[in-house]
Order: structure tokens, then sequence, then C-alpha cells
């Protein structure tokens, strides 16, 4: 019985551990709730940790993935609020775009307290990129052009209105003084790949995106990156790009990719998924998928993630009324 | 500089990836045929599995992009046979393929489709063999207001299906239009005509709509029939079953120019065969309709969107294996497909993946033969469903439709939205009304809207920017010139060509 046998190794593995004091394999079927169709990044999300999970040996039994697209991730939210509570075998992958969400209100009648969070396994970086013959060298150069003429430079991102690549780059416009921010002329585009082609075509100044959209077109010598919303710079080969930060912007808005699951677990419940994130992150075969996917190290669990979250959410929140005022 | 290619035939002519391509033939073509399961849920059933099966990159892509090309193939099967369009770019092929089937030309148009269909993939594949990261730099240039500019062009084109009865025609495209705005305003974030539903934030689904206007309005008119017993089996006993050399060559003409309509229409992002197939269609029959048949079974009518629609499907590829961007819904799961795999397609893909980009494209030269050598023979066999009593037959595709849209969403919203639809559809239809330009209108609605807001956006309200590249000018002039030469042609051509007589 795969459920013994896995406690047994974990105690072995580790002599004492929280596990051994009680964590417990799911007794529900293992089913992963991707809130999107096949093909979108949650589905990536769900797909690849699945797949993780039986390489980092935490279960040899399959994880399902069930697709369940709408309402950017409303639908599985409300799903799992409404009819999964305490389901010990669920999870639901998760990003920013959640985050963004929940700050905006837009999940009807629900909040982040609803669901149990339970960690990250990396993290894609916001980047602020512009093509690669534009005359805009730097960030205070952007701003300055901004701050004599608002509608001088236009934008373009992959994500909806007040979507993360929006609210990203008018958090950093708003940091570095510009204002008002609300007149920023900011356009959206189905995928990052379209808002890029924009830029590329000199129908748009400047993307804002996610480096792991990004860094093919730098690496073709098509964009120039001005900024990455990181704490500090990334790992090679990029490390030649420069932060917000040191640029004199403390913005950072790491993309997460991570988990939630139902409300009402118990403690061992919760303890058995952290402990599989955990493991999967520390996984060769996921450090492989984080490498060739361009995802950063970004490793949060438990309470702090929930901390985390609480202050992601809240930075959101500001900004979006910044511009709703 | 063909490398990759020569390497990718290597990949594709290993056995299992030739029985990937065969597979991914056969099933593509089932899941296009079936009403409601189309491409997008084909790749979606099948992606999962592939991986799951452990099936490198190539092998994956290739059973993924057969199934693509077949179904397109497959498309056109229920849109002859039942004036049910199996998927989106099948619309435009119920227009003049129903009328062929009720003419007892079932079996010739199903190998008139395949042949169109062949020749149009086939010249599409060249181009994106030939030209991809060229075509990759036209894709650039589009812009919103380049692509406002091509809306309206594909509106006027339209005028050519007015034949009939121009202001229905009119009031249908005005109809879907109106229906593409429901959803989240992306503008604005506002929210249309959802009635506080969340189930239709994200809008209405383009299955959902197809399978409801087409699928459920045909199963209404029979139960009519069947109430005030009429003569159902209306549909002429089946004649002929293979397609002859000299209608093949009577459409030679449709054929290419609309392989080429097709395939250039693919390439840019966000379009995609539905899109493809209308231009095509109307074009040919600006061009070559002297006697007014096009609707009532003209096999040019048949073949154009034929033609078109597989040649967009390959020209989709340009921009999702250079730009990483998805032309068509079903390319933006093949790229979450690659993705699965750790392929991050865009610019450095041709440089990086010569083996990935080489095995597909080579896979769609070799699929692509064995879809027509697989559709030429099956033309007889398919047409014979027709001998099925249409009692069993419609309420069968009917229950197929139902699982479909199903297992797409996973929500019984679909489906009432669907029979909502169904029965407008239905009501439509008694008052004369053809469904072809409700569902353009739908489809270039949503992008044109959509496009003219970016473009006024960036402008600050300035109207001038949808006048200022070349392209655009071009577009508009060429969207002028679709509405009024007929009007004069018409004209002159009674001066000049009394004798004008079909061929």
């Amino acid at each position: 019985m795969p459920a013994t046998r896995w406690s047994a190794a974990a105690c072995l593995a580790v002599f004492v551990s929280p596990w051994c004091l009680g964590a417990e394999f799911p007794q529900n079927r293992l089913e992963c709730l991707a809130p999107a169709d096949p093909g979108g990044g949650w589905d990536f999300t769900c797909r690849q940790f699945a797949a993780s999970l039986r390489a980092a040996g935490v279960t040899d039994q399959s994880m399902q993935t069930i697709n369940m697209a709408g309402a950017a991730g409303g639908v599985a939210f409300a799903h799992v609020v409404s009819k999964r509570q305490g389901n010990d075998g669920t999870v639901v992958a998760a990003s920013s775009s959640n985050a963004t969400r929940l700050a905006q209100d837009q999940y009807p009648g629900m909040s982040a307290e609803d669901v149990t969070w339970l960690g990250t396994l990396g993290a894609d970086y916001a980047v602020i990129a512009v093509r690669e013959d534009s005359p805009i060298a730097s960030l205070p150069q952007l701003l300055d052009m901004l701050k004599s003429d608002v509608k001088s430079v236009k934008f373009a991102g992959g994500s909806g209105v007040l979507g993360w690549d929006q609210i990203n780059l008018l958090r950093v416009l708003s940091q570095g003084g510009l204002e008002p921010i609300r007149d920023v002329v900011y356009l959206d585009f189905n995928n990052g790949a379209s808002a890029i082609t924009q830029v590329l075509g000199g129908h748009l100044d400047v993307v804002v995106g996610d480096i792991s959209e990004v860094n093919a077109f730098r690496e073709a010598g098509q964009l120039r990156v001005l900024a990455v919303l990181s704490d500090e710079r990334l790992p090679a080969p990029l490390e030649n790009l420069p932060t917000a930060k040191e640029q004199g912007i403390d913005v950072v808005a790491p993309n997460w990719r991570g988990f939630y699951a139902p409300a009402g677990l118990s403690d061992a419940d919760k303890r058995f998924w952290i402990d599989a994130i955990d493991r999967v992150y520390a996984s060769d075969h996921w450090q492989e998928i984080m490498q060739r996917n361009g995802l950063m190290p970004f490793h949060v669990t438990g309470q702090a993630f929930e901390t985390f979250l609480d202050d992601q959410i809240d930075a959101l929140r500001q900004t979006t009324r910044l511009i709703q005022q | 500089m063909f490398d990759f290619l020569i390497q990718g035939f290597g990949v594709a002519l290993t056995p299992l990836n030739l029985g990937l391509a065969f597979l991914g033939a056969l099933l593509g073509t089932l899941f296009g045929a079936l009403p409601g399961i189309g491409p997008i849920n084909g790749i979606a059933i099948l992606m999962p599995l592939a991986y799951t099966l452990g099936l490198p990159a190539e092998s994956a892509l290739i059973l993924l992009a057969g199934i693509y090309t077949g179904s397109e193939y497959g498309g056109r099967m229920s849109s002859i046979l039942l004036n049910v369009p199996g998927d989106a770019g099948a619309v435009m092929t119920t227009l003049d393929g129903h009328p062929l089937a009720k003419k007892g030309l079932a079996g010739p148009a199903l190998g008139l489709s395949a042949v169109s269909s062949f020749i149009g993939a086939s010249v599409a594949i060249l181009g994106l063999t030939l030209f991809a990261p060229l075509l990759a730099i036209v894709a650039v240039k589009f812009g919103p207001a380049e692509f406002f500019a091509l809306m309206i062009f594909a509106f006027a084109s339209m005028s050519a299906m007015m034949g009939k009865d121009p202001l229905k025609t009119l009031i249908g495209a005005v109809l879907g239009v109106l229906i593409s705005t429901v959803g989240v305003d992306s503008g604005t974030g506002v929210l249309r005509f959802t009635f506080d539903m969340p189930e239709l934030y994200d809008g209405i689904d383009f299955v959902v709509m197809i399978i409801g206007l087409f699928a459920v309005s045909e199963i209404l008119l029979m139960l009519e029939h069947a109430f005030r017993h009429d003569q159902d089996g209306e549909m002429a006993p089946i004649g002929r079953v293979m397609v002859k050399m000299s209608e093949v060559l009577y459409c030679k003409w449709a054929i290419l120019r609309s392989s080429v309509i097709g395939f250039v229409i693919g390439v840019l992002p966000g379009t995609g065969a539905s899109v493809a197939s209308a231009v095509a269609y109307t074009t040919e029959k600006r061009i070559s309709d002297h006697d007014n048949s096009f609707g009532t079974g003209n096999m040019r009518g048949l073949a154009a969107p034929e033609a078109a629609n597989n040649a967009s499907a390959a020209g989709s590829f340009v921009p999702m294996l250079t730009l990483g961007i998805p032309g068509s819904g079903t390319t933006a799961i093949l790229l979450g497909a690659l993705m699965l795999y750790n392929i991050n397609p865009g610019p450095m893909m041709f440089r990086e993946q010569p083996m990935v980009v080489g095995g597909l494209i080579a896979s769609l030269y070799i699929g692509n033969v064995m879809l027509l050598l697989l559709n030429l023979p099956l033309a007889g066999v398919f047409a014979r469903v027709l001998q099925v009593p249409r009692w069993l037959l419609v309420p069968s595709v009917a229950i197929l439709a139902f699982v479909g849209v199903y297992q797409l969403h996973s929500d019984l919203m679909a489906i009432y939205l669907m029979l909502a639809i169904g029965v407008f559809g239905y009501l439509l239809r008694k008052f004369g009304f053809s469904l072809a330009p409700v569902v353009l209108g739908f489809v270039l609605g949503g992008l044109m809207e959509e496009n003219l807001r970016r473009a006024l956006s960036i402008s600050g309200g300035d109207v001038g920017i949808l006048f200022q590249s070349n392209l655009s000018i071009g577009l508009w002039i060429a969207a002028a010139l679709v509405v009024l030469v007929p009007m004069f042609a018409g004209k002159l051509k009674a001066k000049f060509l009394p004798a004008a007589k079909p061929s």
C-alpha cells in the first residue's frame, strides 16, 4: 500500500520530521485542476507537477489533470470553494493571475481565505522591453519621456485590462513618480507573443511581459530589456539584464507558479502537499523543467506563502485603486 | 538552407512517425467529421495521451499536426452530407456542398473537396517551407489598423453573397456581430450582455455557436417535417461515386486562387480557416459565378472554401513557428503541446530546434498525401451515410454534438446556450435567412471591434491612423473595389460579352 510505504520512507529519510508526526497520504483520488484549456500555463503546471510527483518519488499513483477553464480561473476557484471542501486529493494550479483577480474582487463573493494556499514551484519575472533599435535606453529615460508627454510612449502587454502585465507596468510608473498613471496608453493582446509582435512591427513602443516570453526575442537580437522586476539580477545567462530596483524603482513582480487546495484540510493533509511541493521543487526533474522554460528560483510554502500572497494582493489592490480613482 | 527539411524527412520517415502521421490523419478525419469534436477538441483529447505515452516531441507534434490537418479534411463531410459543418472552417462548404449532395452528387462532391483540400494544403506547405521566415516579417507589419482594414475587406467581400436577398444577408451579419459582443469587454473590462451569468463572461464559444446554429436547427427542422408528415427523403439517390477529372479541371483556377488566399490569411495571426474560406468563397463567386449558380451546387463554390481552409491551416503554422503566435485556436493548443515538451516557439526555433521544425513540416507533406489517399476512396463509403434514414442520422449527430460541447466546457450551461442558439437558428431559417453571414459576422465582428479600439487608443482617438500605412490603404482600396466593381462590371459585361456562357 503506497500510503504506508511512503510514510515509512519519509520517516527513514529524515529521522525526525514533521510528517512522521502525521502527514497522511490523501484518501481521495489525486487530481490536479487546471483552470484553463489544455495548452495553457495552468495546464502546463498541472501536467509537469504530476509527472514530477512520480519522478521525485512522492507517489507512484498517477495524478489526473482536469481542465476546468472559464472566467480567468474563476470557474475553478468557485468549484473548489463550493464543491471540494475537505477533499484531500485535489490541488489547483495557480499563479499571480489569481492574486490579481483576488485583489480586484473578480471572483465574486470569494476571497483568498476560502482556499488553502500550499506553495510555489518557481516564478517567471516581469520585464519591460523595447525594440532593439528603440531610442529608449533606460527606465529613468522612459519615465522622463512619459512625464513630459504621457502619450508619447505606448505600451503593449499580454494580459487584459488591469491584468498582471498592466498592473506591473503601472506599479513601476507610479513608483517612478508619474502622475496620474490613468492616462498611460496600454493595449492588451491575447498573449505575450502577440504583444511582442506589435512592438517588433513598430505599432507600439514598449512591451510588458514575463522573461520567458521575451527571452527568445532578446536572444534573436530583436528586443532589448529595459528592466527586470526582480529583487536581484537573474541567474546566468541573464545576469546582464538590469533590474528596476538598481535603476531606483523598487518594484518586484515574480509571476509565481504554484498551487492551492480546498479549504477544510486537516494539518496532516496540508503537510502532505507542502512536503510534496518541497520534494518536487528539489528534484532534478523539476529543476530541469524550470531551466528549459525560463522559470526562476522562487520557492515559498505554507505560512510563508500565505504572507507573501497577502502582500502581493495588497500591492496589486493599491495599484488598481490608483487607476480606478 | 533546407538542411532542416532533409533532416526533417529523416525524422518523419521512421516507421513510428509514419504510423503516427497515418493515425493522426485518420483520427483527424474522424474528429473533423463529427460535429462538435473538431480539431481543437481532438488535439485536446490526444495531447495529454501523447505526453503520457512518453512520445518524443517530434513524434507527438507529428501526431497532433496530423489531427489538425486531418480534421480540416474531415470537417467537410458533415457539411456536404448533412448541412452541418464539422468545424469552423467548414461553414462555407455547406453552401454549395450540401446542394450538390441533394442533387445526388455526394460522392463526387466529397472527392472534389478532397482534391481541393490536397492542393490547397500542398500550396500552403510549400509556401511555409520556402517563405516562413520572410512571412514572419509580413505578419509583424500587421498592426491594429491593418487588421481592422482587413476585416473591413472581409465584410466587403461578403457583399458578394448578397445574391438573393441583400437585406437578409446584411441583417444576418449584423446579428452575428451583435452576438460577438457578449462577454467581458476586453477594452474596459465592462460586462456586456452577460446577465450576471459567469458562464457568459468569456463570450459565446465558437463551437457552441456553430453546433447550435447548424446542427440543432437542422434537427428542429426535421422534427417539424416529421410532425407535418412531410416527405423527408428529399435526398436524391446516390449516383456516381467518383469525381471526374473534367470536374477537377473545371475548378483548377478556383482551387489555385483559393489556395493562395487561404495561405495568406492563414499566415496572419488571429484569423484562421473560417475567415480564409469565407474570403475565398466570396472572391470566387465574384470571379467565376457567371450564371449565379453559387449556392445551388456549383463545383467551384465547393472547391474554393475547401482549398482555402486547408491552406490556411498550414499557413497558420508560420506565425506559430516563427513568432510563437497562435494563428488559430488549434495552433494555440499545439503551442501548449510544444511547451509541455519544453520547447519555446519563437524566432529562435528554426535555429535551435531544426529537428522539430523540419520533422513537423516534413510530416505535413507526408500527412497531406496520406489524407488524399485516405479520403478519395472513402468518398464512396461516406456518401453512403446518406442512405441511413435521416430520422436516425440526425439524432446521432445531435448526440455527438451534445457530448462534444459538454466535454469542451464540462458545463450544462454550454448545452442550454447551444439549444437556445439552435432555436434562434431555426427561426432564422424559417424566415429565409442564410446562416453563413451570421457566423461570419460573429467571427469577424469580434476581431474588427478589438482592432478598431486598439488602433484608436494608439492614436488617441484620431481616425487618421486607419489610413496611415500603405498596407491598410491597399486593403481599403481592395474593399472598395470589391463592392464597387461588380456594380459596373455587370453593365460592362452585358455590353461586351453577351455570349459569356458558363462552361
